[in-house]
C-alpha cells in the first residue's frame, strides 16, 4: 500500500472532522433563537444572569471572534458542562461510550455476519424457498422502523413473556465477576437484537446481488473444470470477489448502525450515548448534544478510513 | 414561441415536438410498467393509503381526535365501537390512523420534493458546469454522505423551532446527498452527447442546456430515485417522531408510536396502540420501495432484463 493512499485519506479523514466542528460551529450561534436566549427565557433568568450564561459558553462576542477559542476548546476535549446535571460534557460521554461500543460492536459484528451470509445461500441457491423466505424477510425488516421494532420486541420479550429485562444495562449495582456479565449480558440481548434485525437485511440483499453479478464469471468454470469442489467454489472463489465490490458499503454503512444506536439506546434505556443524547433533546442541552454529534461523526469517519485503507490493501487493482 | 404558417400547414413547433415525443415516451413506460405485476399491486396498495389520506374527514370525525372530548375509556382494547382500541385518552386508534396517515405522507412527499430540488440541483450544476465549483459541491456531498444522519437531524431539528416544515427541512437536508451523487453521475455522461454539443453551438446559454436538455434526460432517474426517497422520508419522520422531534400539534403515524412508547402502552401490553402505525409504515414503505424498483427498471436500460 502506498503511502500516497494513506496520507491522501487520512487528511480527507481529517478535513471531513474538522468540518463538523465548523458546523456545529456555526449551527449553534446562526440559527434564529440561539439556546442561551432560548434558555433564559424558559428559566426567567435576569438580563445579567442571562449575558453570565452567554460569556459562559462564550457566544459574548462577535461570532468570527469566538472561532479560533471554539477550536482551541474542542480539540483539547472541553465542550463546557451540561446543561442537564452541571457536570463536565466530556466526564458525562466517558462514562457512557464504552456502554455504547459494546451494544454497536455486539450489532454491527452480528448483523454484518447474519446479513452476508443470507445473502450468499440465497443467491448460491437462487429462487429456492430459503431465498425467497431471506429475501422477504430482508425487504420487510428493511421496510421497518427500528425504533418500532425495539418496542414490538421489548412489549413481547419484556412486558408480556417477561423472558428478558425491559431496560437498562445491569439490575443492582452489586454484582461482581461471572455474575455481573451474565447480568450485563441479559440485558443486551434485547437492544442487540433490535439493532441487528433493523440492519441485517441491507447486508442480505447487497451481499446476494453483488454474488449474483459474479455467478456467471467464466473463472468459476474454470474452477470447476480443475476439479475445485463447489463448496470451494463458492467460499474461495466467488464470495471474495463478490465481497470486494461491497466492501467499502459495508463499513460505510457503520453510521446507520451509530445513528439507530440513539433510537434503541432510547427505547431500552440503555445508559449510553444514544440514550444520553435522547435526554439532551428533551431538556435542550446543547453541549451535550453537540459533543455527541462530534463524538459519533469523529468515530463514523475514523472508522470509514480504516475501511478505505484496509480496502486498499485488501484488493490488488488499487494497492499502489 | 409562436407556430409560423406556410402554405397551410402548421408546422409544429419544436416545444410541441418535443412535448409530443415525451408523451409517446411516457406511454411506453406506462405500458411497460405494468406488466411488472409487483410494482402494480405495490401501486395500487399505495392508490388505497392515498385515498384514505385524501378521505380522511369523511372516514373519521376530526373530533374524535380531541384529547378532551374523547368518548372511550383509555386503552381499552378492540371492540365494535373501536376496532383498533383506544390510547391513553380514549381516543379511537384508527381515527389516530386515518387522520396520522395525511402527516406521515405529506412530511414523506415535502421531505422528498426538498431532497430532490438540492439534490438535482447540485447534482446538475456539478456535473455540468465542473472544474472548481463541481469540486466544491462534491465534497460537500461526501461529507452529507459520510455524516450519520440520525445524530446530524437531531442537532439540526433541536435548534430549529418544530413544526411540519421543519421537520421535512431537515428530512431533506439529511438525505439529498444520494440522489446528488447519482444523477451527477448521470450528467457527466448527458452532457458528452452530440445534441449538447449541438445545442450550444447554435448559441444556446448554460442555463438553457441545464434546464431543457440535461434535465430532460436525468429526468426519469430523478423520478424513480424520487419513489425510492419517499420511503426512506416516511421511515425518517417516524425515526425523529419517536426521538420526540415530531411536530407537537400534529398526529403522524410516527408520532402515534411515539404516543405508545411515552404513556406505557409497552408495559401494559396495549398492543393495539403499538402495532397498527409500525405495520402501516412498514407496508406504505414496501410499496413505495417496490414501485420505486419497477420504475427503475423501466426507466434505467441498464437494469432491464435482469
Amino acid at each position: 500500500m502506498g503511502r500516497g493512499v494513506v496520507l491522501r485519506s487520512t487528511l480527507h479523514a481529517v478535513a471531513t472532522i474538522l468540518f463538523v466542528v465548523l458546523f456545529n460551529f456555526f449551527l449553534f450561534r446562526v440559527v434564529p433563537g440561539d439556546p442561551v436566549t432560548r434558555i433564559a427565557r424558559a428559566e426567567g433568568l435576569s438580563l445579567e444572569q442571562r449575558d453570565a450564561l452567554a460569556a459562559e459558553y462564550g457566544i459574548d462576542k462577535p461570532v468570527l471572534a469566538q472561532l479560533p477559542g471554539y477550536i482551541a476548546s474542542t480539540l483539547t476535549l472541553d465542550f463546557g458542562n451540561s446543561f442537564g446535571s452541571g457536570r463536565p460534557v466530556t466526564q458525562e460521554i466517558g462514562e457512557r461510550v464504552g456502554k455504547t461500543a459494546l451494544l454497536v460492536g455486539v450489532s454491527t459484528v452480528g448483523s454484518i455476519v447474519i446479513g452476508l451470509l443470507l445473502g450468499v445461500y440465497g443467491a448460491w441457491k437462487r429462487g429456492s424457498a430459503f431465498d425467497t423466505g431471506s429475501m422477504t424477510t430482508s425487504l420487510l425488516l428493511y421496510s421497518v422502523p427500528e425504533g418500532w421494532l425495539s418496542l414490538v420486541l421489548l412489549m413481547v420479550f419484556g412486558s408480556m413473556l417477561g423472558i428478558f429485562p425491559i431496560g437498562g444495562y445491569r439490575s443492582t449495582s452489586t454484582l461482581t465477576g461471572i455474575a455481573y456479565v451474565t447480568d450485563v449480558l441479559n440485558h443486551l440481548v434485547l437492544p442487540a437484537l433490535a439493532l441487528t434485525l433493523a440492519y441485517v437485511g441491507q447486508y442480505a440483499i447487497i451481499m446476494r446481488s453483488s454474488l449474483l453479478d459474479v455467478m456467471g464469471e467464466e473463472y468459476l468454470d474454470v474452477a470447476r473444470a480443475k476439479g475445485v469442489r463447489e463448496e470451494n467454489v463458492l467460499w474461495r472463489h466467488a464470495v471474495p470477489n463478490a465481497v470486494l465490490p461491497i466492501f467499502t458499503l459495508i463499513f460505510y454503512s457503520f453510521g446507520y448502525i451509530v445513528g439507530g444506536a440513539v433510537v434503541v439506546e432510547s427505547i431500552f434505556s440503555w445508559p449510553g450515548l444514544g440514550n444520553l443524547t435522547y435526554k439532551a433533546i428533551a431538556s435542550q442541552d446543547f453541549p451535550v448534544l453537540q459533543a455527541a454529534f462530534l463524538l459519533t461523526s469523529s468515530s463514523v469517519i475514523i472508522f470509514n478510513l480504516a475501511a478505505d485503507l484496509l480496502y486498499s490493501y485488501l484488493d490488488p487493482r488499487v494497492r499502489r | 414561441m409562436e407556430s409560423e404558417h406556410t402554405t397551410g400547414l402548421v408546422a409544429p413547433t419544436a416545444r410541441k415536438l418535443s412535448r409530443i415525443r415525451r408523451r409517446k415516451a411516457f406511454l411506453a413506460s406506462w405500458r411497460s410498467f405494468r406488466r411488472d405485476r409487483i410494482g402494480m399491486t405495490a401501486l395500487v396498495v399505495l392508490v388505497f393509503f392515498v385515498a384514505v389520506a385524501l378521505l380522511a374527514p369523511l372516514l373519521a370525525d376530526a373530533s374524535e381526535l380531541s384529547e378532551a372530548t374523547a368518548q372511550g375509556r383509555p386503552f381499552s382494547p378492540p371492540s365494535s365501537r373501536y376496532p383498533l382500541g383506544t390510547d391513553e385518552f380514549g381516543r379511537s386508534v384508527l381515527a389516530l390512523m386515518i387522520w396520522g396517515s395525511r402527516i406521515s405522507l405529506l412530511v414523506g412527499l415535502l421531505a422528498t420534493v426538498g431532497a430532490m430540488t438540492i439534490g438535482s440541483t447540485v447534482g446538475i450544476v456539478g456535473g455540468y458546469t465542473g472544474g472548481a465549483s463541481d469540486s466544491l459541491l462534491n465534497a460537500v456531498t461526501n461529507w452529507f454522505l459520510v455524516i450519520p444522519w440520525i445524530p446530524l437531524a437531531i442537532v439540526l431539528a433541536a435548534s430549529l423551532s418544530p413544526g411540519l416544515v421543519t421537520i421535512s427541512l431537515v428530512i431533506a437536508i439529511t438525505s439529498w446527498a444520494s440522489t446528488a451523487r447519482l444523477v451527477r453521475a448521470q450528467v457527466l455522461s448527458v452532457k458528452e452527447r452530440m445534441f449538447v454539443e449541438r445545442s450550444r453551438a447554435l448559441g444556446a446559454e448554460h442555463w438553457h442546456v441545464m434546464t431543457r436538455h440535461i434535465l430532460p434526460n436525468v429526468f426519469p432517474i430523478i423520478l424513480a430515485n424520487t419513489v425510492l426517497m419517499i420511503a426512506v422520508a416516511i421511515l425518517s419522520e417516524t425515526t425523529l417522531a419517536i426521538l420526540g422531534l415530531g411536530d407537537p400539534n400534529s398526529i403522524s403515524w410516527g408520532t402515534i408510536i411515539q404516543g405508545a412508547f411515552a404513556q406505557g402502552a409497552i408495559t401494559i401490553g396495549a398492543w393495539w396502540y403499538l402495532l397498527p402505525p409500525g405495520i402501516a409504515i412498514a407496508v406504505v414503505v414496501l410499496a413505495f420501495m417496490l414501485v420505486g424498483n419497477s420504475l427503475d427498471e423501466v426507466v434505467n436500460p441498464r437494469l432491464r432484463g435482469r
